[in-house]
């Protein structure tokens, strides 16, 4: 974990109680944690510390094993996802048309890394395998919006139209 | 268990059916290497140094997990099984920083052992892991440095065999490191200090915090005056580092040893063993007769009272009030021995040597001020205290025997078995029944709460008055025993707790022993025998016996738990978090 600051915890009373239902559905179970973590994704949007340490102090499982696997799975994130989520594809058509160079570009100009969210939580970046679009190679997409046949000096403009 | 028969090398070996090639090749002499494996403890396949040809097998198999069965027919030592493992450890090498000449486990080291024996002259690889991996020194007892780190995970099975496991692998691929949770250093997490680990690593990426050299400049400053108290459990392994037989007691050379370095002083933390078994009997007998926050929980061990206070804070107020022997030898010293012997406190240097990185945490919590600085200076491991020796060109297996110094040089058979599971127990139940009884134990050894069970049980009549005590070792079995009690499933008068598996004789400080040896012998066991024979030939056997206690009470704290006693002799425990 980089020293990078993290946008503030504000999970809800809400959100811990569904976490605990989640919890209770699978504490029965063996190999509860990657379900458990999974399902904690999807209500938290990321794994936080404090959602990790709940996990972890219910399940009686060592905060660091699960720090451990969340970790090791690229599907779970530490960070939490932007308003705009940006999403390179690095498949074999795109990369070998430069989609490297196109990532490389974003998280120059965003500061972050693959994973990671900017401190103001408006984009965070992920590097995806092939999408499925590769007449449009190199391809990234923005929440919903997609962009193809990209050049590296495309980037700015495209990071541009988001900085409302 | 069923018995099977295969080959190895073309010679029948019959094995019990639940063994690992790897056992049943050692049983019958024939050696494989290994680097992750930690027989009991870490068994994963994962360095592939172990790996062996099997007939009829797609590919070769690592010999510490495959199960044998009957009629195999095992190669140890093929082409094919030679340039895989040679290959291996090639990438193993490759990714490892490899300062062996300035490493603190230059020629102790298992890395650097199977390089010599695979005839490793050259590296085909170099690595992908630069920059270099922060090294954390954050903790007062031991330093990480991961760029020595070969992800065997060693370490990380000794921390969960202790069921502390703040460590992990964490990342995957080339980022993998074993790491705390967040990445946090390792005074902000959990950690016991136990030391574990270290003892557990087969390379260097895990060293003791290095207290040598602040000794040296106290040593070397003729304004100090440098006192040395040894823990029990030092006598017990220390010859280890000098190629003596495990379980050799070295008490006698150990003093001259200490002579010849220089301190002014060579003391007996045994004395202060004695004194702790005073303080503690007697607050035993006062929350006996008035049952009242019993279990007493004896408090000696750091690890066991940090691992208390985080995992078990409900247990605190069970805990003995009484400071380890350590710390109550450095409040005697800076106080009643300062005074007695017209010294300024401010000029003493008060240094203990431990079987415990943990004592290295102990010595620099707030509480052990009591006579307005630290009261221990600096505390060495057992293998910091050999590295001194050999540096200062004593040849320690040649030396004669010297005696400890007074006024504390009388210690009994009662304070030196502290440093073996029971021990303290044992200790104060030869005392506590005096007290109570008015006549001595029959059977001084109380077989029950000796050896190496996880969890040790014994009832005595002390007037009138069932006793129940229990002897657990390991946190493991702290946690479980704490779990019963919880529960209600179990009721005790009295518990002796010692972090380590085998009490302090098998402690973080303690000469670094292979996975290897340790496979083949009970580390603990060995040098536990040191101990007991050394409390056999004692002519006092029981801590009220012991004169220089009994001159000190005279003189100094009155009688056991007084008002002085206790603003010296006692301390207080914090309630921390898990996390």
């Amino acid at each position: 974990m980089s020293d990078k600051k993290l946008p503030a915890f504000n999970g809800t009373k809400e959100q811990e109680a569904q976490l605990m239902e989640v919890i209770n559905k699978h504490k029965q179970s063996k190999g509860a944690l990657i379900p458990v973590l999974h399902e904690a994704q999807e209500i938290y949007g990321y794994l936080p510390v404090e959602v990790q340490t709940i996990i972890a102090e219910e399940l009686d499982i060592p905060l660091a094993e699960v720090y451990g696997v969340v970790t090791f799975y690229t599907q779970f994130s530490l960070y939490p996802k932007g308003k705009y989520k940006i999403a390179v594809c690095l498949g074999t058509a795109c990369y070998v048309k430069g989609s490297g160079d196109i990532l490389d570009k974003i998280k120059e100009i965003l500061g972050i890394e693959v994973g990671e969210c900017t401190p103001d939580g408006k984009f965070s970046l992920e590097a995806t395998r092939c999408i499925g679009a590769c007449g449009l190679a190199p391809v990234l997409t923005v929440n919903e919006d997609v962009y193809g046949r990209l050049v590296v000096d495309d980037v700015p403009g495209i990071i541009e139209k988001y900085q409302d | 268990m069923e018995n099977v028969t295969l080959k190895i090398n073309n010679i029948e070996v019959t094995v019990p059916a639940d063994y690992t090639i790897l056992q049943a090749a050692r049983s019958a002499n024939i050696d494989i290497p290994t680097l992750c494996y930690l027989e009991g403890m870490n068994k994963l396949g994962s360095c592939r140094l172990c790996v062996v040809e099997i007939k009829g097998a797609r590919a070769l198999q690592a010999a510490c997990v495959y199960p044998v069965s009957e009629g195999i027919e095992v190669f140890t030592n093929t082409p094919a099984v030679r340039r895989a493992r040679k290959a291996n450890l090639e990438l193993i090498l490759s990714n490892h920083d490899r300062s062996c000449l300035t490493c603190s486990r230059n020629r102790n080291c298992e890395l650097q052992a199977l390089s010599e024996e695979f005839g490793i002259e050259e590296l085909a690889f170099s690595g992908e892991n630069d920059p270099k991996l922060a090294i954390d020194d954050s903790s007062t007892s031991y330093i990480r440095d991961n760029n020595k780190c070969v992800l065997c995970r060693r370490c990380v099975a000794a921390c969960d065999n202790q069921v502390v496991s703040v460590i992990s692998c964490i990342n995957r691929g080339f980022d993998t490191t074993v790491n705390t949770a967040f990445e946090k250093p390792v005074s902000e997490v959990s950690c016991i200090f136990c030391g574990q680990c270290i003892n557990a690593c087969p390379t260097g990426a895990l060293t003791e915090k290095p207290h040598i050299p602040k000794v040296l400049e106290a040593i070397d400053n003729p304004q100090k005056h440098v006192v040395v108290q040894t823990a029990p459990a030092v006598r017990a392994a220390l010859g280890e580092e000098f190629g003596l037989p495990m379980g050799t007691p070295v008490t006698g050379k150990m003093v001259t040893a200490l002579k010849l370095l220089g301190f002014d002083k060579v003391f007996d933390t045994d004395t202060a063993a004695d004194l702790t078994i005073m303080e503690e009997g007697t607050e035993f007998i006062e929350r006996f007769t008035k049952q009242e926050n019993l279990p007493l929980i004896t408090s000696c061990s750091p690890g066991w009272v940090k691992f208390c206070e985080h995992y078990f804070p409900e247990f605190t107020d069970n805990l003995s009030s009484a400071k380890s022997p350590m710390e109550m030898f450095g409040a005697v010293i800076k106080s009643y021995y300062a005074e007695k012997n017209n010294i300024d406190k401010k000029d003493i240097y008060s240094v203990a040597v431990m079987p415990c990185t943990s004592k290295k945490y102990e010595a620099q919590r707030e509480e052990m001020s009591s006579s307005g600085t630290f009261d221990i200076d600096a505390s060495l491991t057992t293998r910091e205290l050999a590295k001194m020796i050999k540096q200062a060109g004593i040849n320690f297996v040649d030396l004669p025997d010297s005696e400890f110094d007074d006024p504390f040089g009388t210690a009994t058979g009662a304070g030196v078995i502290f440093g073996a599971t029971g021990g303290v127990m044992e200790a104060a139940l030869r005392t506590v029944y005096e007290v109570l009884e008015g006549k001595s134990l029959e059977n001084l050894e109380l077989a029950p709460i000796r050896g190496m069970d996880g969890i040790k049980e014994a009832s005595l009549e002390i007037s009138g008055k069932e006793v129940k005590v229990a002897v657990v070792h390991g946190t493991k079995n702290a946690k479980e025993l704490l779990n019963k009690i919880k529960a209600g499933e179990a009721k005790y008068d009295f518990i002796e707790i010692m972090a380590c598996p085998g009490g302090c004789v098998n402690g973080g400080g303690q000469p670094i022993v292979s996975a290897k040896k340790r496979a083949l012998v009970d580390v603990r066991v060995e040098r536990a025998k040191a101990l007991y024979s050394e409390d056999r030939n004692s002519a006092l056997r029981k801590s009220h016996e012991n004169p220089a206690i009994k001159k000190l009470y005279e003189e100094y704290f009155e009688k056991p738990c007084s008002h002085k006693a206790h603003e010296l002799l006692h301390t207080h425990y914090t309630k921390r978090s898990k996390y």
